[in-house]
Order: structure tokens, then C-alpha cells, then sequence
């Protein structure tokens, strides 16, 4: 990790990852959700509220894994005070958000007509709101670390500490068993959902995921070319 | 409300989203990098 700790060398790889991410994803994306809404047949139960399914999974879980990258840049920040940390950590937490967010309203959009009601204080749904709320502070602490000129370790411990929601959220299902339903999908152990229902979930998956790392990519070359240009606004100033 | 009006709200919330989150990096990546390649005045 540290061969990407001169920024220099990072943006080389950067620039055309950034194109090549945003390429799959929108391919991968705009199949998946062409397939998940005109090819794939409603559900015997669910009918066709289902296909919400085909957003709602990647949105979960992009929510947390932005806040897994933001506890893995905060480590390499905190220990190995790598330069790219904490613009990682910040670069990833408005799209972390975002997928939090999109997740809580699609679960409500599909929570009305199968449930009945469009939001229920149950473990996994209110886990996902207080991961929505710790972006919200992560986004605002590291904000005002960096206009004061910080280091962000503030932002780091916050990032760090706010991981400990991951596995609540994630055994949410199984320590309180509520109005969510249980795991239905797993690397290890397949999956409960029918292929034919199945196969349009691991595209808007990887798509949105590649979206994502695009968008942090953009962010943090973003971050780079401000911090390139306030030293060179500092160096004309002193001279 | 039928489903579909369920559905299609979801996607279009989605869909929405995602394209203003792209665009807005984009737009902040280009111009960020433009000024800091811009020549000394």
C-alpha cells in the first residue's frame, strides 16, 4: 500500500482506473436494471416489488462498505500516517452516505406495499439509520478538521470507532428478529432466492459498486489538485 | 398505488441520485484539476 504513498504515483494509476470504472459501471449497471425490470418474472409472493431488491442490496451494501474503506483508511492513517489516508477516508464518505441514504429509502419504498407500513423500529433498520447519521458526522468532523488545517486524526478515531455499527448491522437480523428478514443471500453458503429471480443482482452489484470506487477516485484526485494548488497560492505568498 | 409505482419510484430515486453524485464529482474533479494545472500568474 505504501508504493501508492506518493501522490504522484497514484494519480497515474488513478486517471485511467477512474475511466475504466465509469465505463463497467454504467454497462454493468444500466444490464442489471434493464434485466432486473423487463426480463426477470415477479415473484409468487412479492410480486413485482421485488425487483427492488436488485438496488436495494447493492445500496446496503455499498453503505457499509464505504464505512469498511473509511475504518481501512483510518487505520493506515493512524499507524502508518499514510498521506493518502485521510483524503481516502473523506473521499469515500459522501458516496458512503449517499448508499446509506439510498438504502434506507428504498427498503421504505419496498417496506409500504409488503409490509405495510414505511418504516418500523427494527434492529437492521435502525443499525442502517445510525450508519447514515455517522457518515453525516464523519462528513462534518473531517470538514472542519481540514478547514482548521488538521492532520484529520479526529475524523480517523471517529472512523474507526463508528466500525463497531458493521457487525451490529450485519447480525442485526439474527440477534433480533423483528420485521426484516433474515440472510437470504451468501458467498459461502448460496442463496434462498430462485436463479431466475437471481442472476440480474450480482450486476447492478458489481456495477454500482464500480461506480462507487469511481467516484472516490474522482473525489480524492479532486482533493489532490486542491492541496496542489493551495501550496503553490502559500509558496507565491512567501515570495 | 400499484406496484410498479412502488418500483419505478425506487429506481428513479436511485437513479437520480447516482447521476447527480457522478456529475457532481466529475464537474469538482475537472475543475479542481484545471486550476491546478492552470500556468503561474
Amino acid at each position: 500500500m505504501h508504493a501508492f504513498a506518493n501522490p504522484a504515483r497514484f494519480l497515474k494509476i488513478a486517471r485511467p482506473a477512474t475511466a475504466w470504472l465509469l465505463a463497467l459501471g454504467l454497462v454493468l449497471v444500466v444490464a442489471g436494471i434493464a434485466g432486473g425490470l423487463l426480463v426477470t418474472p415477479p415473484d409468487y409472493l412479492q410480486g413485482e416489488t421485488v425487483r427492488i431488491l436488485y438496488i436495494h442490496v447493492p445500496a446496503a451494501w455499498l453503505g457499509m462498505a464505504g464505512w469498511g474503506a473509511i475504518a481501512a483508511a483510518s487505520i493506515s492513517q493512524i499507524v502508518w500516517r499514510h498521506p493518502l489516508g485521510a483524503i481516502a477516508g473523506r473521499a469515500v464518505a459522501v458516496p458512503g452516505a449517499t448508499f446509506a441514504g439510498l438504502c434506507l429509502a428504498t427498503g421504505s419504498i419496498w417496506g409500504r406495499p409488503t409490509w405495510g407500513t414505511w418504516w418500523e423500529w427494527d434492529g437492521r433498520l435502525t443499525s442502517m439509520l445510525v450508519l447514515f447519521f455517522l457518515y453525516l458526522g464523519y462528513i462534518g468532523l473531517a470538514a472542519a478538521e481540514r478547514e482548521r488545517g488538521g492532520e484529520g486524526r479526529m475524523a480517523a478515531l471517529f472512523g474507526l470507532v463508528g466500525a463497531v455499527n458493521l457487525p451490529i448491522i450485519h447480525y442485526s437480523v439474527l440477534w433480533w428478529r423483528t420485521l426484516h428478514q433474515g440472510q437470504s443471500i451468501s458467498l459461502a453458503g448460496g442463496s434462498s432466492i430462485a436463479p431466475e429471480l437471481l442472476w440480474p443482482l450480482p450486476l447492478t452489484m458489481i456495477g454500482f459498486t464500480a461506480l462507487f470506487a469511481a467516484v472516490a477516485l474522482m473525489r480524492m484526485r479532486t482533493e489532490l489538485a486542491r492541496v496542489k494548488l493551495e501550496a503553490r497560492l502559500r509558496r507565491s505568498a512567501a515570495e | 398505488m400499484s406496484q410498479w409505482s412502488f418500483v419505478l419510484a425506487a429506481y428513479g430515486v436511485v437513479i437520480f441520485v447516482t447521476i447527480i453524485l457522478l456529475l457532481a464529482s466529475w464537474r469538482a474533479m475537472r475543475r479542481a484539476e484545471a486550476d491546478a494545472a492552470a500556468p503561474r500568474r
